[in-house]
């Protein structure tokens, strides 16, 4: 498989931004895996995080191609770097009889948050890395996931320690 | 100050631009700029008979003159007629400004009587555009567009003006400066790469300067000629590029590519060195991208960082202006001891000349029917090869490129990136205009001329002589070509029936000549030269010529077929 580049964009926060940077990605046939967008402590500005995939000579494109965009700040490619990576989940699973407690003690291993409950169903909170989402997922399929949706994900560096 | 209409601003921003000529066409959402425009007899408007014509018209003024070209149309179609134009010029790095009317903001979403999302259409084939909302944003924007669309590697900007942000009344600020805090092209070429080539050029045994549009954009000709000729290094240029090295001089090799000459390409697959100036190593330059210049050590200079290593990975990766970063070297080459370049190059360029005799560009002569080689080299040779040429695109645009030795930069004008048929006409107008009483030829094929015929009527209403050479093959040749060599003669769709272009040419009210054979191009010439109007001269050549030399598809530059 190729490698996963996590991808942090700072923009100018107006109209049209989101477009020309999903439009650079598609015209180009530049794979986008995920896809985080919000503003920063700075209301002008917005930072989208991006997940692609490609060889070393695709990366430098695609971050080459982002700062050509007027509107692009900064781009930082976070996967040299030293970084944390988040995404969340919130998936309802059935939880009936034997499987209710079964549900519960994975969502305790996994460190996940019961943000809901039924009589036959629990709706549970789960972040982490790419990887454990999948894995807790995995698990829960089991008994059964009435519903699901993941975030894109979110990085940020590590600062550098003395 | 008082209070000023969204159209009074947007003519005074234009002024401060010091724009002389707008090609355009009215219509409903900007019929307050048009009424504004007649108190403004500095501003020369230029009623073009389709919108497409006015992006290309404003390309070919822009690059004739080295001024940003303007351009102004309606909403709705009259925005994406423009599309074609301004796709090409963004391909080619030209600056143009597009402004396009906008029906009423209120109404944008609404499906409204000629509404269409020109800045979501253009986006992709802009260098950036704009929808002004707020009329206190007018002033700013425009000349923000200015800013973007001449600075950096250039490219076409659009600019969308919804009808009351045109009506609105403000006091308006005029910007004197510009500050993007996210735009910032690097023109400083890093002294340190700089250094680092030139020590490599220096160490080469068998160097070729591969030069592009980027050499014309930034005015660096002069340099490049000195810096070719001090180290007596072989030239070769990109379609783009041609004119940006004298084409009579002793170290040009011609055009390199599909249709490049034997002697350029053989140069490019046997350097040790290739030294890429402005230029962004095309499909159609590189043939087969993993046989290209296989022994040689890649220099790339080029303004735009995401043109260095997107095709080809390069070796020493200069960003900046190509000017700036020739200047560098040739200072570099100035601090040296001299040394006697001339005779260490000699054996390389020896091997060069050699390529040169063995295939040089040629056809086969005819005394019954007309070559269309013969025709641009008739062309060259009584214009003294001072003419501005535009083209259309197919074998009259490479014929063009292989026989008319350009000698000085912005003396050609094609579309090379996008290819566009029908782009020569409406850019030999613009050219016209940025240059009053040269002489301007559209080399045209049949085809092509029928993609925007109707601006006859824009060059004989204004008075601008421009000539039309027609290499009138009956076919669409480029295409018919690769049906010839690759498609075992089946002409599927392929011949193209035209009108009587001598009769057309005087229903428009220009001048129509004819000739038909070889002894009549010479006198048609001369006739369409002398004539103070525009003209069209129709040249009937042989049917079944083929562009040579020429690499297919897929090959290696070295793998030219020649006959």
């Amino acid at each position: 498989m190729e490698p996963r580049h996590t991808i942090s964009v700072w923009v100018d926060n107006t109209p049209g931004v989101l477009s020309r940077v999903t439009g650079l990605f598609s015209g180009r046939g530049f794979n986008i895996e995920s896809l985080c967008v919000a503003e920063t402590m700075d209301p002008e500005v917005s930072r989208i995080t991006v997940v692609s995939t490609g060889d070393e000579q695709i990366t430098e494109q695609i971050i080459k191609q982002l700062h050509k965009l007027i509107n692009v700040i900064t781009v930082v490619d976070l996967s040299e770097k030293e970084h944390v990576e988040r995404e969340m989940a919130l998936v309802t699973v059935r939880a009936e009889d034997k499987s209710r407690a079964e549900v519960l003690r994975i969502a305790d291993i996994f460190r996940c948050r019961v943000v809901d409950v039924s009589p036959s169903t629990y709706s549970l909170e789960i972040t982490g890395n790419h990887e454990k989402i999948g894995a807790v997922l995995g698990l829960l399929k089991n008994h059964g996931i009435l519903d699901v949706v993941r975030s894109g994900t979110l990085a940020i560096q590590r600062p550098k320690k003395d | 100050m008082k209070k000023m209409t969204g159209a009074e601003i947007f003519l005074e921003c234009l002024k401060r631009e010091e724009v002389k000529h707008i090609f355009g066409y009215p219509g409903g959402v900007v019929l307050d700029i048009y009424d504004e425009l007649t108190r403004h007899p500095e501003i020369r408007h230029i009623l073009v008979r389709h919108e497409q014509a006015a992006a290309h018209a404003a390309d070919g003024y822009a690059r004739a003159s080295a001024k940003v070209g303007v351009a102004l149309v309606t909403s709705g179609p009259g925005a994406t007629n423009t599309v074609t134009g301004i796709a090409s010029a963004y391909m080619d790095s030209i600056p143009i400004v597009v402004f396009t009317g906008q029906v009423p903001t209120a109404l944008i979403g609404n499906d409204a009587f000629q509404e269409v999302d020109i800045v979501g259409i253009t986006r992709p084939c802009t260098k950036h555009n704009y929808l002004v909302k707020d009329i206190n944003q007018l002033a700013y924007t425009v000349h923000e567009a200015f800013h973007i669309a001449r600075s950096g590697r250039p490219g076409p900007v659009l600019v969308d003006l919804p009808k009351d942000v045109i009506q609105a009344r403000t006091v308006p600020k005029f910007p004197d400066e510009i500050k993007i805090k996210s735009y910032n092209p690097t023109y400083h070429a890093n002294p340190r790469q700089v250094k680092r080539a030139l020590e490599m050029i220096l160490s080469a045994k068998k160097p070729v300067l591969y030069t592009g549009g980027g050499i014309i954009l930034s005015n660096a000709s002069e340099e490049l000629l000195y810096f070719a000729e001090a180290l007596q290094i072989p030239v070769t240029s990109t379609l783009m590029g041609l004119g940006g090295f004298p084409g009579d001089n002793p170290l040009w090799m011609g055009m390199l590519g599909m249709h490049g000459t034997y002697c350029a390409n053989m140069a490019v697959s046997k350097a040790d060195v290739l030294i890429a100036v402005g230029a962004r190593f095309d499909d159609r330059v590189t043939g087969k991208l993993a046989e290209f210049a296989p022994h040689a050590k890649i220099i790339h200079i080029d303004i735009d960082p995401s043109s260095i290593s997107k095709n080809v990975v390069v070796d020493i990766p200069i960003v900046g202006d190509c000017r700036d970063a020739l200047q560098q070297l040739n200072n570099l080459l100035q601090a040296k001891a001299p040394e006697d370049w001339a005779s260490e190059r000699a054996l390389w360029l020896d091997t060069v000349r050699d390529w040169e005799k063995e295939h040089p560009l040629t056809y086969a002569w005819s005394d019954t029917t007309i070559k269309p080689q013969y025709v641009v080299e008739k062309l060259y040779e009584l214009t003294k090869g001072e003419a501005y040429i535009t083209t259309e695109v197919g074998q009259n645009q490479m014929w063009a490129a292989q026989f008319y030795k350009f000698k000085r930069p912005r003396q050609l004008m094609t579309s090379g990136g996008l290819g566009v048929m029908g782009y020569g006409l409406p850019a030999a107008m613009g050219v016209q205009m940025a240059k009053p009483g040269a002489i301007v030829i559209d080399i045209a094929g049949d085809g092509s001329i029928q993609m925007n015929i109707q601006e006859m009527m824009t060059v004989v209403e204004n008075d601008l002589p421009v000539k039309i050479a027609i290499l009138n093959n009956s076919f669409l040749g480029m295409v018919r070509q690769w049906q010839q060599l690759f498609y075992d003669r089946r002409y599927s769709a392929t011949p193209i029936p035209a009108p009587d272009f001598v009769k057309l040419a005087e229903a428009y009210g220009a001048v129509g000549l004819r000739a038909t054979k070889p002894e009549e191009v010479e006198p048609v010439i001369k006739k369409a030269l002398r004539t103070p109007k525009p003209v069209i001269m129709d040249f009937r050549v042989e049917p079944e010529e083929c562009v040579m030399p020429m690499v297919p598809a897929g090959k290696a530059m070295h793998e030219m077929l020649l006959a």
